[in-house]
Parts: structure tokens; C-alpha cells; sequence
């Protein structure tokens, strides 16, 4: 997930937000995570706004992407440059109506804005865990959102909506918690990484590990892996462009020069993006959590961990209705993944919906303003708040 | 809504599960919704006309009719709708028999070729004929196959299927209101609808 989040004209701010706090799983009750390791204690960090109806029956949860957080939409202080970073979509009288949902954003387990993750202390030890932190996979972070939600004490969920692995956490949730699930939009997404997915992942995690600085993911309260990671970035954001618009965004335009430089300088306006990219991350991503979280999205994988190996067996266990989107120009996640969704809900009688947006953006094309994107959410969510 | 899918709409049983092939816009399906209980699913190709249907709350898939029925599990509906569409299909007699191993009765609909003014065109003036129902010219039409009523009936005879409910049309007003023909539908009718099952 890149670094947008423009204001929108559609609809009105949320204003203010408020960062929250959830702590369970003690040492008597621990977090029982898929490795088998038993786990605890564990914080999520959440935002919700509009207002629960007394029925309970109007929640949204939104999953967001490996880089995002649970500040979604609105601002911390007036004096924030960027509002959350799908503040586009939710909002008064935007695509998820906060008007009309109560909608909820827990930050990720294993992620560094927040939450339980490698960064935080280990109060067994006192010092961050580090390596120590154990593997997570995408169904323990779902595991930990529905810890969440029954804290808030809702026992359905009008929909789950989330794009790229925030999409592979949907879908997670309607096989994990069927009937806890009235609707699903999983946009961009997948079923299971591609080889190429996983190779993308796996040149990242091997530019932090390769830096000295990451010492074996014990590095803090020192020097951090900061180029590492930032080329880990660099590596991401490719492949959440694309060919189209990274042709129309940069071409082979020179950066601040009209001839090469002929050292290894930025020299072109899209290597001084990618530094300048890299360079934001660090300020404010863990090198450790990027890793965690890389890895549990390629060991996700539905077919193997809910239906024997197919698709179609294992949304036998879905009861949800869903929206499925993708976008033309995505290359990391493209459209015949979401095809293949669709397939196996189709197989087992489930009500879907399939859209394949025309977007020249890439990946990163849900984050983007797309009208198309806001009236399809809106016109999903209102016939789903209207059916039992 | 067209005159056609009107008449479509009144063959089906209220509460019943439809697909519509080919929704366009959903007219029908948010008819059917709206006025039969029906639980209806579309599939259309067009990008702009699927947000569409799906913003105003249908239930429709992107895709191309022809790959899309293959994924539903046998009778998983009670009709399937195909209404002008069958001009534009490849192989008919496979897209049919699909039809009728995923829907409990098909419902079909084509504009009727044998029209007097369509014989009468190529009589007195020797060109491919085009009318308001064909208003392409022959080489960009996307409608390839020339179908009458006559040869419609002879075709699910061959395939052995039954027509259990069968009406010919003449549309007029941009297709919005018509009349039911009874006398030489096939001479006289604009449209032909069928109703069939295995």
C-alpha cells in the first residue's frame, strides 16, 4: 500500500479522530496462535467512527493493507497534513457512509502502528521481542480482530471490507467465522500469493536481512536497518504500479538535470521517487514487522488451509455475501485471481458480485479516487443493510 | 422497461431464482426484485453497465455469458433468461444445452428474421436487410446468426428439448410498449420469446 490519501471531494471529513487501545490474551488465557505457539499478552490498535445502532447490526470492520494502520480515515490533530489513509472512501455521505455504518479499523498483530508486533516489549524480558516475536499468520490477525469485535460486543458484521492483504484477512474472516460475516468485499486481492507475489516478498525481506545494521532483528535502540528497508519499499511500490503509469508518471524524465550525471546519483525523476519513498518509510515502518507480515501473507493460502487443496471446497464453509473487484492494470494480484473467487463461490451457490475496474494505477489503484469504486461500495452496502 | 422483458417478467413465478445473461443495466433483474421477490443474479460484460447494476444493489458478475455459466452447480436456478443475445452467439446448440443443465427453464428472446419487411427488403432491393430490431450493416454487425421462429422450434426439436411456452411480438415507441402477434407470427412478429426445458 503506497503513500496516497488526497482529500476528497465527495462527501465530508470524519474530523477528528481518536486512536484506541484493546489489550487481551493474559498469561492465563493466552492467544493460541496456528504455529502453536501460545501467545500474550496482545494490544490492537483501533479507531472507529459513526455510532453503533442499539441492534448492533450496522458495523463495518476495515482491514487494512501490509503498510497501513487503524487511522483510516479523519485526523489526529488539526494540524495533520494527510487524513487517514482511506479517508476517500469513509466518510458523511462517502462510499462506506459513516453517517449510516459504524466502522471499525484495528490495526494488525505483528505490526509496528500500534499493536502487538516485534517492535513491542516483551515483558518477559523487558527489551523489544525481535526475533523473539513469533510467526504470525493472516488467520491469527483475524483471530485477534474478532477478540476485538467481541469486545465491542457485536456478534455480526454488516460487512468486512479490505484490499490486498487486507483482502486476504476478508476472506479469512467468512471461512473462520461464517456466521459471524453478513457481506465481504475483498478488492485486489487473492486466494493464495503467485510465484511472483512471493518472489517480490522474498527479494524485500532479503534487502533488510542483508543490511548490517539488522543484526539479526536486534537492532533496536541502535542503528536500524533503514537501507534495507527502504530499498525493501522501493522493491513494494513497483509492484503496486504499474508500466502504464509509471510511463505516464516519470517516462524517462531527469530529476532536477538535463544530462546524466554520470555517477550513481538519482539522475531519473523515477529513481529519485523511489529514494524519496524509501527514505518516508523508515521514518515510520519496522524493518522486523515488514518482515513478519510479508511472510504471513505468503504462507496464506485458502485452498490448502481450509479446503484440502480446493478453492471451491473451502468456501463451502462461507455464508457471506460478497463484492469482488479488480483492477485491470494490477499485476501483482491480477484479475484471474479474483476470477478464480469467484468461480468457487459460484460453485458453492454463494450470492456474488464481480467487477474488474478499468484503472490504469496498478495495485494501488483501491486507494486512488474512483468514483466507480464509491458508488459500487455504496450501492453493495445499501442492499446489504436492507436484506436479512 | 423494453416490451420484451416485460412480457419476459411476467412468465416467472414470484419468489423464483433467475439469471439474467446479458442484464445491461438490470432493468429486468431490479424489476423482478422489485415487483416478484425474485432472487436474481446477473452477468454482463460491460465494465460501465455492471457498477451500474451493482450500485444499485443487483447481485451481477462482469464476464462473458458464455464462460461464466459454466461455474453453477446443475438447476441452481429456475430460469435463465437470454434475451436478445442468441444472434450474437458462436454455438448456440452448446450455450442452450448449458442453459438447461444449470437452469430448470430457459427463457429466450431474438429478434424474428422472417419479418415481412425483412423478406421484403431483400426481395425488392437485393441488400442485407436492416431494420429497427437489425440495425447494423452487414459488416459490423455483431449479430451473427439469422434466426426465425420457425427455425427456432425446428432447432430445440432437433435437440430435444420441450417449448412450453412460446410468443411473438411486435414492439413499437423504442421497444417500451407492442403487441402480442397470434396471426403468422412469423411473417408478422418482430420478436420471438420461448420458454423450454430439457
Amino acid at each position: 500500500m503506497s503513500e496516497y490519501a488526497e482529500s476528497d471531494t465527495n462527501g465530508a471529513s470524519v474530523g477528528m479522530v481518536e486512536k484506541q487501545f484493546f489489550t487481551f490474551a493474559d498469561a492465563f488465557a493466552p492467544m493460541r496462535l496456528e504455529s502453536g505457539v501460545s501467545f500474550g499478552p496482545v494490544t490492537l490498535a483501533y479507531e472507529t467512527l459513526g455510532t453503533l445502532t442499539p441492534e448492533k447490526d450496522n458495523a463495518i470492520l476495515i482491514l487494512h493493507a501490509l503498510s497501513g494502520d487503524s487511522h483510516m480515515a479523519g485526523y489526529y490533530r488539526p494540524e495533520d497534513s494527510k487524513p487517514g489513509w482511506w479517508d476517500l472512501m469513509i466518510g458523511p455521505g462517502k462510499g462506506i457512509d459513516t453517517d449510516k455504518y459504524f466502522v471499525i479499523c484495528a490495526n494488525i498483530l505483528g505490526s509496528c502502528m500500534g499493536s502487538t508486533g516485534p517492535s513491542s516489549l516483551n515483558p518477559t524480558t523487558g527489551k523489544p521481542y525481535g526475533l523473539d516475536f513469533p510467526v504470525v499468520t493472516v488467520g491469527d490477525m483475524v483471530t485477534a480482530q474478532k477478540a476485538l469485535i467481541d469486545h465491542l460486543g457485536i456478534s455480526k458484521l454488516c460487512s468486512v471490507i479490505g484490499g490486498s492483504i487486507g483482502g486476504m484477512q476478508v476472506l479469512e474472516w467468512t471461512l473462520r467465522y461464517p456466521d459471524m460475516v453478513k457481506s465481504a468485499v475483498p478488492l485486489a486481492t487473492t486466494a493464495r500469493h503467485s510465484a511472483l507475489a512471493i518472489a517480490f516478498n522474498e527479494i524485500s525481506r532479503q534487502s533488510i536481512m542483508a543490511d548490517p545494521n539488522w543484526n539479526k532483528g536486534n537492532y533496536y535502540g541502535g542503528n536500524k536497518p533503514d537501507l534495507g528497508l527502504a530499498v525493501a519499499r522501493m522493491i513494494g511500490h513497483v509492484t503496486y504500479l504499474s508500466d502504464e503509469s509509471m510511463r505516464r508518471k516519470f517516462g524517462r524524465r531527469l530529476q532536477d538535470k538535463s544530462d546524466f550525471s554520470f555517477h550513481f546519483d538519482a539522475d531519473f525523476q523515477v529513481e529519485s521517487y523511489l529514494r524519496y519513498q524509501g527514505k518516508k518509510f523508515v521514518e515510520r515502518f519496522d524493518a522486523n514487522s515488514f518482515l513478519y507480515i510479508t511472510k504471513a501473507a505468503d504462507y496464506f493460502d485458502l485452498e490448502n488451509q481450509h479446503g484440502g487443496g480446493s478453492t471451491s471446497k473451502a468456501f463451502a464453509k462461507a455464508k457471506a455475501k460478497f463484492l469482488i473487484v479488480s483492477f485491470t492494470s494490477d499485476w501483482l494480484y491480477p484479475t484471474y485471481q479474483s476470477k478464480a473467487l469467484v468461480q468457487a463461490m459460484k460453485k458453492n451457490s454463494l450470492d456474488v458480485s464481480f467487477c474488474e475496474i478499468e484503472a490504469e494505477w496498478g495495485h494501488d489503484a483501491f486507494l486512488l479516487p474512483n468514483d466507480r469504486l464509491s458508488n459500487l461500495l455504496k450501492g453493495f452496502l445499501e442492499r446489504i443493510s436492507h436484506e436479512k | 422497461m423494453r416490451f420484451d422483458l416485460k412480457l419476459i417478467a411476467s412468465w416467472i413465478e414470484p419468489g423464483a431464482k433467475v439469471l439474467d445473461l446479458g442484464c445491461g443495466e438490470g432493468d429486468l433483474l431490479l424489476y423482478l426484485r422489485e415487483q416478484k421477490k425474485v432472487c436474481g443474479t446477473g452477468i454482463e460484460q460491460d465494465e460501465a453497465e455492471v457498477a451500474e447494476c451493482i450500485a444499485k444493489g443487483l447481485s451481477v458478475l462482469q464476464g462473458d455469458l458464455n464462460q461464466e455459466i459454466h461455474d453453477y452447480p446443475k438447476k441452481a436456478f429456475d430460469y435463465v433468461i437470454l434475451s436478445q443475445t442468441l444472434q450474437q452467439v458462436y454455438e448456440p446448440d452448446i450455450l442452450i444445452s448449458g442453459l438447461l443443465r444449470i437452469g430448470k427453464k430457459v427463457i429466450v428472446s431474438f429478434p424474428n428474421f422472417s419479418h415481412w419487411s425483412i423478406r421484403l427488403q431483400i426481395l425488392l432491393t437485393g441488400y442485407a436487410p436492416k431494420n429497427q430490431q437489425l440495425p447494423y450493416d452487414w459488416y459490423n454487425t455483431p449479430n451473427i446468426r439469422v434466426i426465425t421462429m420457425k427455425d427456432f422450434r425446428k432447432f430445440t426439436r432437433k435437440l430435444g428439448y420441450k417449448i412450453i411456452k412460446e410468443t411473438a411480438i411486435n414492439t413499437h415507441y423504442q421497444d417500451r410498449h407492442g403487441s402480442i402477434i397470434k396471426f403468422l407470427p412469423n411473417l408478422f412478429a418482430t420478436y420471438g420469446i420461448f420458454m423450454i426445458e430439457k
